[in-house]
């Protein structure tokens, strides 16, 4: 073992009148032999409050006033309820509210501050008082008795030496508690798979792209080149349940580009309809709406934390912290000319999860 | 205190009055004047720094009330409903009754968004307060024995509040808390075997579900706060048993504590002082405007605008998300790795474990085992100060990008570049601040030698016969010198052999530790030395 539990006197304890409670190891602290000896308190220095009966006086009244201001402040308040009320549908009232009771409150509680600690401040004595410390450790009294109390607890209790109850209570204590953690599985539904409702969407076979949030259907041709619309599969709006949790997954964005300008993977050149294509727009990362459509550089940026998307490369990641390419769905054009869906998406949408394959 | 001196003889003397009766009355049943007779002369030292925990707690306190008002009127149900209340905009707008009942709080109840601001901004001041007081301590070595444990209650505490934070800042179901949540979500679905279970429980089924906003109502309103209640009444129990830290001053030993009575003046100048807290945060809600939920409108998956924060408090998390470099992800064995979520979580994860058991590494390292009482000045420790500034700068660096795109928006830069230089600031910012610190440490510490060596420069310029300029140097007075001369020198652990003849590899370590902080020392000056230098004095 290494030897640097030097046994010393207190080193910031320069003060060598002061008794010396618990000699603790002081580790590696170097023991000065020739430290400086402390001077003691600095004499007292008196304020203009204890020496000009006039400062004094001032101080007295700066004091009361600014309690009486106290009092006018939160008069003030009650009176600004009253007489600025909130007038419906007119927001500029409620600012006038907020204002004019907040005004008042805030003069009553920073008149009766300041003047309180102006009072402590200025006229309480400030003399200062001395306290002596004490090692935080019981006393060896009460130590030698604590260890005793043990003992004979152990001993008439028989925990030391009935094993088996002992064993078996600690084995029911761990047990107890189990019951309410299975409770919580109440949490989510019973008849629910997490992982088979995070691999699907509303999207089917034939579900018409609707524009988010009028659910209008759109037409190919409305789609003009450049533009990107948010769009929602059609019904959705019409949900009795389960609506944000539907648009949570089958949240789309549409983009229109040359098709020439499109770098389509070889398997997914059916997808698009002359240059429209849809991409999911849930991150990839964590879940947030990929909002921002940036025409010239055809990239899609999500605002959360950076991520950026290529819409002309399969929407595959080129920049942040997002790894997965945006799904793409599917899209084709019914008899009327409005963009439909051929099916679901094909991969889970939105951020990874342990089960993904 | 005429109060105190008239319970001492409790019932054995005739008491004094109308208030000697009452304190009589109560003190017969209750022992009170063991309390008042313990507490009420008790001494606190005095110091501007000793305030920011107060701060934590007054608005702690303005919390509890400003929160009390706003559930007599906020109702936690995210059933949907058509609004109805007087804000236009919003009108027939389809939103959760959580949405439109702080709509209604805001724009229905007289003084009602005046309470939700006052909410807002004392949250906001909590944490901040916190993050201070915690750096206050820390850079004082205020957490070394007897106060490890009182350390580590309060760094539970900053984590409480921050929760409390989130869990408050997602109740109103609008469309940024809505986002958060959703980030929650995705972070959740990250962790491997249990994620995709604790989001289903988490919401009651699909991501947002029906249940979140109560499920985190009643942990806002009733669990987290019951636990920071407790943790702040032991927080303060321990202050009272340690007796407060005082700095390094002339007649402050470890031995006794300097300062003023807690009754009256230090009451005077604490509860004043709660009140000039309460005064300005009430100044900030009157003039400012703080979360516009108005403006965002009801939670719905699809919108989000761009520039979106989070409360300065969870920045630090939402840009250790935004720095992970690209591509962190892979399906191993038929399930997929998240690094780009994992890494965050456990550089965080380990970056809140480090500070939460820092006093016990730095008690290790030192082998001190003495209680301290006279705090540090920073400069006296300069390793410990460069490690927290190492740590703050890595705190700052991953804040600053949870807002890289509003830099890059304001400064005109490019995402990307935002991006990688905080990416090389959060690893390489640390290591500067470390170094630089400790060499200003050190430079402060030998002009503090300087100082008690050769006295302060006066600004006098004295021309001699010879025809030489000086700058006469003036003694520091005995009691300036104690400030600068106390504080405790500690030397790297030499490396002995145990009983065995050998060194155990923990010893290794701690000896390695032990030269990283102290190799670097200036002593104290001695009296011999100070001796010396008499008659040196230009």
């Amino acid at each position: 073992m290494a030897s640097d539990e030097t046994s010393g006197k207190d080193l910031t304890a320069a003060d060598s009148s002061s008794v010396e409670h618990v000699t603790a190891a002081a580790g590696t602290a170097v023991v000065a032999r020739d430290a400086l000896k402390n001077p003691g308190l600095p004499p007292h220095r008196q304020r203009v409050t204890d020496l000009d009966p006039r400062a004094e006086k001032r101080a007295e009244r700066t004091v009361y006033t600014l309690f009486y201001l106290s009092v006018v402040g939160s008069i003030f308040a009650i009176a600004a309820y009253m007489v600025f009320p909130i007038v419906p549908e007119e927001p500029g009232s409620v600012r006038l509210n907020n204002l004019f009771i907040g005004i008042g409150l805030a003069l009553a509680l920073l008149a009766l501050g300041i003047g309180i600690v102006h009072w402590g401040k200025s006229l309480m004595p400030n003399t200062e008082g001395i306290d002596q410390r004490h090692p935080v450790r019981g006393s060896d009294q009460a130590r030698e008795r604590s260890v005793e109390i043990y003992h004979e607890v152990i001993e008439e209790s028989g925990l030391g030496r009935r094993a088996l109850i002992r064993n078996s209570l600690i084995g029911a204590l761990v047990v107890f508690p189990l019951p309410a953690v299975v409770l919580f599985r109440g949490l989510a539904p019973q008849d629910q798979d997490p992982v088979a409702l995070l691999n699907q969407t509303m999207w089917k076979k034939g579900t018409r792209l609707a524009l988010d949030p009028s659910g209008a259907p759109i037409k190919a041709s409305d789609v003009t080149l450049g533009s990107s619309f948010a769009v929602i599969p059609e019904g959705l709006q019409d949900l009795e349940h389960g609506r944000l949790e539907e648009k949570a997954k089958a949240a789309v964005i549409l983009v229109r580009m040359k098709p020439e300008d499109l770098n389509q993977l070889p398997e997914r050149v059916t997808w698009s309809y002359d240059g429209i294509v849809a991409y999911s727009k849930i991150c990839t990362h964590v879940g947030c709406p990929v909002g921002l459509y940036e025409q010239q550089t055809h990239h899609l940026l999500c605002p959360c934390h950076q991520s950026q998307f290529d819409v002309a490369d399969h929407a595959k990641v080129i920049f942040g912290p997002a790894k997965r390419a945006l799904p793409q769905l599917p899209i084709a054009v019914d008899s009327e000319g409005y963009l439909i869906a051929q099916s679901d998406f094909l991969e889970p949408v939105g951020p990874s999860f342990w089960e993904r394959q | 205190m005429s109060t105190a001196t008239n319970m001492k003889p409790a019932a054995t003397k005739k008491p004094g009055g109308l208030t000697g009766a009452a304190a009589n009355y109560i003190d017969e049943r209750t022992s009170a004047s063991t309390l008042v007779k313990e507490l009420g002369r008790k001494i606190f030292p005095d110091h501007w720094s000793f305030m920011l925990g107060e701060v934590a707690l007054y608005s702690f306190v303005i919390i509890l009330l400003s929160g009390s008002f706003l559930t007599f009127f906020f109702q936690a149900s995210m059933a949907e409903v058509h609004y109805d209340g007087s804000y236009v905009p919003l009108k027939g707008v389809e939103m959760s009754v959580a949405m439109a009942s702080s709509l209604d709080i805001s724009f229905d109840v007289r003084g009602g968004l005046l309470m939700r601001q006052v909410h807002h901004w004392a949250a906001l001041l909590f944490v901040a307060s916190i993050g201070l007081h915690m750096l206050r301590i820390y850079f004082t070595g205020a957490f070394r024995k007897p106060r490890e444990l009182n350390w580590v209650i309060g760094f539970v505490l900053f984590i409480l509040a921050m929760a409390e934070g989130f869990t408050g800042y997602s109740l109103p179901d609008d469309l940024l808390s809505g986002n958060g949540l959703r980030i929650i979500d995705g972070m959740v679905k990250g962790i491997p075997v249990v994620g995709t279970w604790i989001s289903f429980l988490l919401f009651g089924g699909e991501f947002p579900g029906t249940d979140i906003v109560g499920r985190l109502y009643s942990l806002h309103i009733l669990l987290l706060p019951a636990i920071i209640v407790a943790l702040i009444a032991i927080h303060l129990l321990f202050v009272v048993v340690h007796k407060h830290t005082q700095y390094p001053g002339a007649g402050h030993t470890n031995e006794r504590v300097v300062g003023y009575p807690v009754l009256p003046v230090y009451a005077a100048k604490a509860g004043g002082f709660f009140f000039i807290v309460f005064g300005v945060v009430m100044l900030m809600a009157s003039f400012f405007t703080i979360n516009p939920i108005w403006n965002y409108g009801p939670y719905d998956p699809s919108p989000v605008s761009a520039g979106t924060q989070p409360d300065w408090y969870i920045g630090f998390a939402d840009g250790a998300l935004r720095l992970v470099p690209p591509g962190l992800e892979w399906v191993w064995f038929g399930h997929t790795w998240s690094f780009n979520i994992l890494i965050p979580l456990t550089v965080i994860g380990i970056f809140i474990v480090t500070v939460l058991i820092y006093p016990f590494i730095e008690a290790w390292i030192t082998g001190d085992k003495r209680e301290h009482h006279v705090l540090d000045r920073p400069r006296n420790a300069p390793t410990r100060t460069a490690i927290g500034a190492a740590g703050v700068t890595f705190y700052a660096g991953l804040w600053a990008a949870a807002s890289s795109d509003i830099i890059a928006t304001h400064f005109k830069l490019t995402m990307e570049g935002v991006i990688h230089a905080l990416q090389v600031i959060v690893i390489l910012g640390p290591f500067i601040a470390f170094f630089i610190t400790k060499r200003v440490c050190l430079a402060l510490q030998k002009k503090d030698r300087e100082i008690v060596l050769h006295g302060y420069e006066s600004g006098r310029i004295v021309r001699l016969p010879g025809g030489e300029y000086i700058e006469v140097h003036q003694p520091v007075d005995e009691y300036e010198r104690w400030k600068l001369v106390s504080y405790a020198d500690y030397q790297p652990l030499e490396l002995t052999p145990n009983a065995q003849g050998k060194v155990s590899p923990l010893q290794r370590v701690r000896a390695g530790l032990s030269r990283w902080f102290f190799e670097d020392r200036i002593a104290p000056v001695g009296t011999k030395e100070l001796e010396e230098s008499h008659g040196d004095h230009h």
